[in-house]
């Protein structure tokens, strides 16, 4: 208790220093801040998380230039997963309803983009009807209706031609897989989706087989982006798809380049949201991390794309000397280890404990990247952002408390209750391709050493992810009892992050994401309960619920809540993150302070 | 005798004397030394000799007897084109017509190389640049010492090679040396020499690479030649027999120093050298009977970095015995007269080498 | 001469025949004994079945091999049309396959990223040939020199030190640093000098790479030319010792040098993959490692293949230059 009160306190005191210190920085750059700005036009430190940056300052024109080490999986709406792509197709794809251009949280809500309003759901939850707004169009001038959207979300069924996508609404929508896709659709108009209704061109109605109170969170992914018939190409969409926003494909090169110019066919008036400040808006792709950091310091570039956190050493550089252009918002990834209880000892919860225990979570954090490139520590499966999250509060181990630098005793005492007082030999699965996971896989496999575990690193090719640890047979074969891994939410809640890693029936052959074996009735009950309970509320509630029952299960040892280190250039205004794209910086409405 | 030979020789005994000399080329206690990572290599050490125009003089030895290194120590090519530190130490003194090379400015000797003194080597396919034709490989030579077009130049090196013996020598002048056979290369190679008119001529085994017929072809060639040019020509060979009728005289060289030397009937018919028997006795000779083996020369060539004590041959030497207390061990002769202009380098005694040749050598030849 | 070159051309082509099928079965045979699904590893994170289904059927993985192989090589010259699920792809001739995961055919992406490839390795031979066998060429000259050791060393370095490190140094001090030269690619058709910018630095530090190595050879060879016996008739010719060098010396230490620019600049131009990723060159280099990240296999074979063709090209360049300069070569 007494050493508990003493952290706590040393902690308060360092807080107080480093919102000292950072005053002091502020104040010695001539500016504050918001929007004045320093003298060199930087915001300042973390003045772009969770809240507007230099709002006022953001002027229309001007080349907006994006850096990538990294292209998007696809820039089909379709097709697209990567989280930087759905931030980015914003600014030619509208849905019916998108996340708000709101910093933190309240971006996480829902705000109507082409519908005039949020859905009107009836029938206990099954029913959602919208009506489209006035003046919404195509690059080319003609009018995005109903059929448009229908069409759009109908692509997600051509699986086998526009693979790589979310398949949300296709799970929820045709459940049992009745419908054949567009491609493959025999009716003339090619819209034979009986689910999705269109009355007329401005009414759609979606009829749910079964309610899921996500659903209109899944209508505002990417994937449920209107295409228009005549401009599908298909598999080749992502190379030019057919705007509906303020901007337009000019040219894309796989890998190397892309441009957006402005939709002139796009009316500010019929949109609700998109501030569409700038007059251009670029990104080029780099093979060197290190030298794109070093041009993004060098003020050539605005910010990453991928936003995936800097370099270590672009990182390091620019926390030294460029502080007031960074943000170090929360990613909403948690990265943990995973225990698969089909492999011996890991079957016995009791074993699963001794590891939990067993690990020094301040070393795991350390190899992160410390707590502010790596993230806090890691105490529960909930990311903070997500609906019904407690974040450090609940902290059922103790991992970021009495626990934090592991704890021998009760891991021994769990490794005796497990009947495995003298310890076991297990191995830990790890990507060979990200150097900070090797890192944790080296801390866990010292610190469960000192408790006679002993565990040998296997280091697999991580494109081949879904083969070897997405294939549970395959995890049992190779005696996988530690598999180190990262998740993130597809979109905020306890369904779009935990549903395929907690739910039995998402236990898969290959491309199995619920690595813990987990076959919980009440988890599987909690879910299923979650899908048609209606009220935010009440849906909070069994978020939290289902949090703890997965924690209580030890399938999970988390390391951190991952936060990440992001580079904004001085000549970015109302630039802000949003937990809807993880603590992205929103893309769609940043400005540039000069349209030079 | 020994007075008059003393003064009016035309290949004399060394001579202490630093005024410039008579003959066309003579050569004073000539050293040459390379420092290696071992030691020193003493190649040649301490060799002296005369040669007119119109003469030739054989130098015969083993390989590593440092008569190759005396040649081109001659050419001035020990220091041309040496590379960095470890380069040959040369000293002595080499009067070719009146002037002395080894305190000469480089660049005058470079200018007398090809033009007054010039040089056949003994593989001509190593010793010809494999990516330029025949004729290139003259025309260059002639030009670098006359201010001519390439076509008078070329007129000439054809006009060589026809001289030399190459049929269609206009045809062959522009094929390249492995176009070539093994004879023709060497006559091309001689046109390449001749082609300045040299004074003096050094031919470094010309024939070793050659077979039996096209030997005695090359050598009537160079004895054609130097009679038509009156040039002085050195052969250096390591087979007697190929020096036998085409040198006046013969210098026999062991261990970079001359151990016999003398005009070339009496060095091959009164020879008073052991090394030079043992020399007679490895020559093959035509009227001999074919399974009779050659008597070589036992044993193998000196360090020359740690030459043995005394005479050079003395571990070789089957009479290293004859002189008294140990004197060929301890003490290195000197050359004394063993003849009318014959020199030899031997403790024994003229006497008892006269009668070793008369009575255990010359019967086994 | 003509005889030589018709009987090395013949060679070449057997020799790409032979070349596009040990690629084939590298990429198409080897991972189905391996065991491992060619189609899955085509799509992307949710591995749906129907897609993996779509994907064999667009590359026909169902066929057997041998129709595998014909028309692969049918798509070289007559183009090649991939279908399934109503979703029906053209790949015009000539075509070295089809990337699923960026929606591309192959060809126009290698022709494409090829003229970057290319700039950097001829912009770098030059330099490292001028620079590189000079270096050689002095060391040898004045061998045991503090020049002849202070090159050699520097020499090592260069041999020793990995492009991404000097590449990276070179951008820390003289883009990032200093502010000289901005380094960032330009092609050539948009600015002239902005693409000089762009590739000098790439340049210099692939040609200090190869400089090294160059200069090592040179010298080596120069000082074992310098003992050959022709060297030594072209001193005995009188001939002033510059022009043995150059004339007589020389030629004959291009014969290695050239051989190793040969198949230097053929795998260079097959992409040079350090270099290009540490300076963000969009050449062939890059797009092979980023195909290797994305697992994108056809452009991972398609440059496969022009390496192999540029190397192959490079060696029947080389093979007709070694006749022009050897006249011995013509015969064999």
């Amino acid at each position: 208790m007494t050493t508990q009160r003493t952290s706590g306190r040393r902690k308060q005191a360092m807080a107080a220093a480093a919102v000292v210190a950072a005053l002091l920085t502020t104040a010695a750059c001539g500016g504050g801040n918001g929007d004045e700005g320093s003298k060199d036009g930087a915001a300042g430190f973390d003045a772009a998380n969770n809240k507007v940056a230099q709002a006022s300052l953001a002027k229309k024109g001007g080349t907006l230039k994006f850096a990538g080490a990294q292209d998007a999986d696809s820039w089909d709406t379709t097709r697209g997963y990567y989280g930087f792509m759905w931030n980015f197709s914003r600014y030619y794809s509208r849905q019916l309803v998108t996340s708000k251009t709101e910093p933190g949280k309240a971006g996480t809500e829902l705000t109507p983009d082409l519908a005039t309003g949020l859905a009107k759901i009836s029938d206990d939850g099954k029913t959602y009807q919208y009506t489209l707004r006035d003046g919404v169009t195509w690059e080319d001038g003609k009018p995005i209706t109903s059929k448009d959207i229908k069409y759009g979300i109908e692509r997600v069924w051509a699986q086998d031609v526009l693979s790589g996508g979310p398949v949300y609404l296709k799970d929820v929508l045709d459940p049992k897989g009745e419908y054949q896709g567009p491609y493959k659709d025999k009716s003339a108009d090619k819209l034979g989706l009986k689910a999705i209704e269109t009355p007329d061109d401005r009414t759609i109605v979606f009829k749910l087989p079964k309610a899921n109170s996500d659903f209109e969170e899944m209508l505002a992914l990417t994937s449920a982006s209107p295409v228009r018939q005549d401009q599908d190409t298909k598999s080749k969409y992502g190379l030019h798809p057919f705007s509906s926003g303020p901007y337009k494909f000019q040219s894309y090169n796989p890998g190397k380049d892309l441009t957006l110019v402005r939709n002139t066919q796009w009316k500010q008036a019929s949109d609700p949201i998109r501030k569409a400040y700038p007059d251009k808006i670029t990104i080029k792709f780099f093979s060197n991390a290190n030298d794109m950091d070093a041009r993004l310091i060098a003020g050539d570039y605005d910010l990453d794309i991928n936003q995936t956190g800097m370099s270590p050493q672009g990182r390091t550089t620019a926390l030294k000397q460029h502080k007031g252009n960074l943000d170090n918002p929360v990613s909403g990834y948690i990265r943990y280890a995973v225990f698969p209880q089909t492999v011996k000892p890991f079957d016995n919860i009791e074993c699963r404990k001794a590891v939990i225990y067993g690990a020094d979570h301040v070393s795991l954090q350390t190899a992160r990247g410390g707590p502010v490139a790596g993230g806090d520590i890691g105490t529960n499966m909930l990311p903070p952002a997500v609906p019904g999250a407690e974040g450090q509060k609940y902290d059922p181990y103790e991992l970021a408390g009495a626990n934090k630098k592991g704890n021998a005793a009760k891991a021994k005492e769990a490794l005796k209750a497990c009947g495995k007082p003298n310890g076991f030999k297990t191995t830990i699965a790890v990507r060979n391709n990200k150097p900070s996971e090797v890192a944790t896989a080296e801390s866990l496999q010292a610190s469960l050493k000192k408790v006679g575990i002993t565990a040998d690193i296997d280091q697999y090719d991580g494109s081949q992810s879904t083969g070897i640890i997405g294939s549970p047979s395959n995890v049992k074969k190779k005696g996988y009892g530690i598999i180190i891994m990262g998740w993130g939410p597809d979109f905020p809640s306890v369904q779009g992050y935990g549903l395929p890693l907690w739910d039995s029936s998402y236990i898969l052959e290959s491309g199995n994401n619920n690595f813990a074996m987990i076959k919980d009735k009440a988890i599987d009950g909690l879910f299923d309960k979650y899908v048609t309970t209606l009220d935010d509320a009440g849906k909070t509630k069994i978020a939290t619920e289902i949090n703890h029952k997965v924690m209580e299960g030890g399938y999970y040892l988390p390391f951190v809540f991952e936060k990440f280190i992001n580079w904004r250039s001085s000549r970015l205004a109302n630039v802000y993150t949003t937990d809807a794209y993880s603590g992205m910086y929103d893309f769609v409405n940043l400005g540039l302070k000069s349209a030079k | 005798m020994t007075e008059l030979n003393k003064t009016g020789a035309a290949v004399g005994e060394p001579t202490s004397d630093a005024k410039a000399p008579t003959a066309f080329l003579e050569v004073r206690d000539l050293k040459v030394h390379f420092p290696t990572d071992d030691g020193l290599v003493k190649s040649v050490d301490g060799l002296s000799f005369q040669l007119e125009k119109g003469k030739t003089l054989g130098i015969v030895g083993e390989s590593g007897s440092g008569k190759s290194v005396t040649s081109l120590g001659i050419m001035g090519l020990h220091t041309a084109g040496q590379y960095g530190k470890r380069k040959a130490r040369l000293s002595g003194e080499i009067w070719l017509d009146g002037t002395e090379l080894l305190s000469a400015d480089p660049d005058h000797v470079r200018k007398l190389r090809g033009r007054q003194m010039a040089m056949i080597f003994q593989d001509p396919l190593s010793a010809l640049h494999p990516y330029y034709t025949i004729g290139q490989q003259i025309v260059e030579a002639y030009r670098i010492h006359n201010d001519v077009s390439k076509k008078v130049a070329r007129r000439r090196a054809v006009e060589m090679l026809d001289r030399v013996g190459i049929p269609q020598p206009d045809k062959r002048v522009d094929s390249y040396p492995h176009e070539f056979s093994g004879g023709m290369r060497q006559r091309a190679m001689i046109a390449m020499s001749l082609v300045n008119n040299p004074e003096l001529l050094i031919a470094d085994e010309p024939t070793t690479a050659l077979d039996v017929t096209v030997q005695a072809q090359i050598l009537d060639l160079i004895r054609d030649l130097q009679k038509e040019f009156g040039s002085a020509v050195i052969i250096i060979t390591h087979d007697l027999g190929v020096v036998a009728e085409l040198a006046d005289d013969l210098l026999v060289m062991y261990g970079g120093r001359c151990v016999e030397r003398g005009p070339a009937e009496q060095v091959f018919y009164e020879p008073r050298h052991p090394y030079t028997w043992g020399l007679l006795g490895s020559m093959p000779r035509l009227d001999r009977e074919q399974q009779e083996r050659l008597i070589p020369v036992k044993g193998s060539p000196p360090s020359l970095i740690n030459v043995p004590s005394g005479c050079a041959f003395n571990p070789r030497c089957p009479y290293a015995d004859v002189p008294k207390d140990n004197l060929t061990r301890t003490v290195r002769p000197e050359l004394t007269e063993a003849g009318s202009r014959h020199w030899a380098a031997c403790h024994m005694s003229r006497e008892q080498r006269e009668r070793i040749w008369i009575e255990e050598i010359a019967p086994k030849l | 001469m003509l005889a030589y070159l018709i009987r090395r051309l013949f060679a070449a082509v057997v020799m790409l025949a032979v070349i596009i099928m040990v690629v084939f079965g590298i990429f198409f045979l080897v991972p189905k004994w391996a065991g491992v699904d060619i189609a899955a590893s085509f799509v992307g994170k949710q591995a749906d079945p129907a897609a993996v289904e779509a994907v064999r059927q667009k590359l026909g993985l169902g066929d057997p091999i041998f129709v595998q192989v014909w028309e692969f090589f049918k798509g070289i010259f007559a183009g090649r049309t991939y279908a399934a699920g109503g979703d029906v792809t053209h790949c015009a001739a000539p075509c070295f396959g089809y990337s699923f995961r960026s929606e591309q055919a192959i060809w126009p992406v290698l022709t494409d990223r090829f003229p970057v490839t290319l700039g950097l390795a001829l912009g770098a031979a030059v330099l490292w040939l001028l620079f590189g066998v000079a270096a050689g060429v002095l060391s040898a000259l004045k061998r045991g020199s503090m020049w002849d050791r202070g090159a050699m060393v520097i020499a090592l370095a260069g041999v020793s030190l990995p492009i991404y490190f000097t590449g990276l140094l070179s951008l820390a001090i003289f883009s990032y640093g200093l502010g000289w030269i901005n380094a960032e690619y330009v092609p050539i058709e948009e600015s002239f000098t902005g693409w000089l910018g762009g590739m000098i630095l790439p340049w210099v530090t692939l040609a200090f790479l190869y400089a090294a190595m160059y200069a090592r050879i040179t010298r080596a060879t120069m000082l074992e030319i310098l003992g050959e016996d022709y060297i030594r008739t072209a001193r005995a010719k009188g001939m002033r010792e510059q022009v043995v060098i150059r004339k007589h010396a020389m030629r004959s230490t291009m014969t290695p040098i050239l051989t190793m620019l040969g198949m230097d600049l053929g795998a260079l131009i097959g992409g040079a993959i350090l270099t290009e990723t540490t300076f963000s060159l969009p050449g062939l280099g890059q797009a092979v490692l980023n195909a290797i990240k994305n697992q994108d296999l056809p452009i991972i074979l398609g440059v496969t293949l022009i390496t192999s063709v540029a190397v192959l090209i490079a060696n029947l360049v080389v093979d007709v230059l070694y006749a022009v300069i050897d006249p011995r070569v013509r015969l064999a």
